[in-house]
């Protein structure tokens, strides 16, 4: 079991990257007024059928031959449905997948969010040959990231791993993150 | 807030400067595991603390870290491995950040394999 929905997250999006996504799109919408939290992972990469949709929320599915169990995504769905939350996989081979987990926020079981902006900066700097749009909203605040943005500001020979750019990236997730939702406890 | 805006004043600091990270031959590769197990057990830290340290140091002209998917070693997670050109593979398992900054100052920096951190020390006490 992860600990945190910002592990989740990173598990989850790590998938599309294994799916050879060029572009994933994540969206953390927290909504204390609706009583919601809720996480979407949506990617280019190459899909599932039907069926390896159904099989991939089998914990005992996997595509890898590392080992015989997969859990990942078992283990999102399991956390985001048993705070009373829904949990959805749209796919389309050929065309990318779409996940979407909603939690309610003030039911006991939910783990907390963790550090979001941490798994992102970590998505962002080690996956560089794939194009990330974050967004994070809060009641009716938000802030976005897409490092398409970012490239263009950037140029295209400054890697993210340079140790000023990977600070800025993590600065900028943290300040805004912060400036978003006040600081709260999520 | 936060501006993208400031990325422009970071690229007209460093041109010039790029292009010399490039991979080289010698370079020692770090490799950690970021599959489902690992990442259960740990390992954004660990890989977010070397490649930290690595960059603080200026050491990344000498060592790259990068992550992989699922070892196969599940139950030593977060597991890290460690590539110098010419040496046998090492395998550090069960791993924290501060386990992590260890290796890298006694092993990376300093040549020495931190056995007591390692896949066959762990393997050893088991059996």
């Amino acid at each position: 079991m992860m600990p945190e929905i910002s592990l989740n997250i990173l598990d989850v999006a790590e998938n599309s990257v294994r799916a050879r996504a060029s572009l994933i799109e994540i969206t953390v919408s927290v909504q204390p007024k609706e009583d919601r939290l809720s996480v979407t992972i949506s990617d280019n990469g190459c899909g599932m059928t039907a069926d390896q949709v159904k099989r991939a929320q089998d914990p005992f599915f996997t595509t890898r031959t590392t080992r015989i169990v997969g859990l990942g995504l078992p283990f999102f769905k399991q956390a985001a449905e048993c705070t009373g939350g829904s949990f959805r996989i749209d796919s389309e081979k050929g065309k990318g997948t779409t996940v979407k987990a909603v939690f309610i926020l003030s039911h006991i079981d939910r783990m907390p969010l963790g550090d979001i902006s941490s798994t992102i900066h970590t998505l962002i700097v080690f996956n560089e040959q794939i194009d990330f749009k974050y967004i994070y909203e809060y009641d009716d605040k938000s802030f976005s990231l897409d490092t398409r943005e970012m490239r263009e500001m950037l140029g295209d020979e400054i890697s993210f791993m340079e140790p000023e750019v990977s600070l800025f990236i993590w600065e900028y997730l943290d300040n805004n993150k912060r400036e978003t939702d006040g600081g709260a406890e999520i | 807030m936060k501006s993208l805006e400031e990325l422009r004043a970071i690229r007209a600091k460093m041109q010039g400067k790029v292009g010399v990270r490039a991979e080289n031959a010698d370079q020692i590769r770090v490799v950690v595991g970021m599959a489902t197990c690992g990442i259960a057990s740990g390992a954004r830290p660990v890989l977010t603390a070397l490649s930290n340290a690595v960059q603080e140091q200026n050491l990344s002209e000498k060592i790259c870290v990068t992550q992989t998917g699922c070892i196969g070693l599940c139950q030593y997670e977060p597991i890290v491995e460690v590539m110098e050109p010419g040496k046998e593979k090492v395998t550090y398992v069960k791993m924290t950040p501060d386990k992590a900054l260890e290796v890298l100052r006694l092993h990376l920096v300093g040549g020495q394999v931190v056995t007591k951190y390692t896949l066959s020390a762990a393997q050893n006490n088991t059996n």
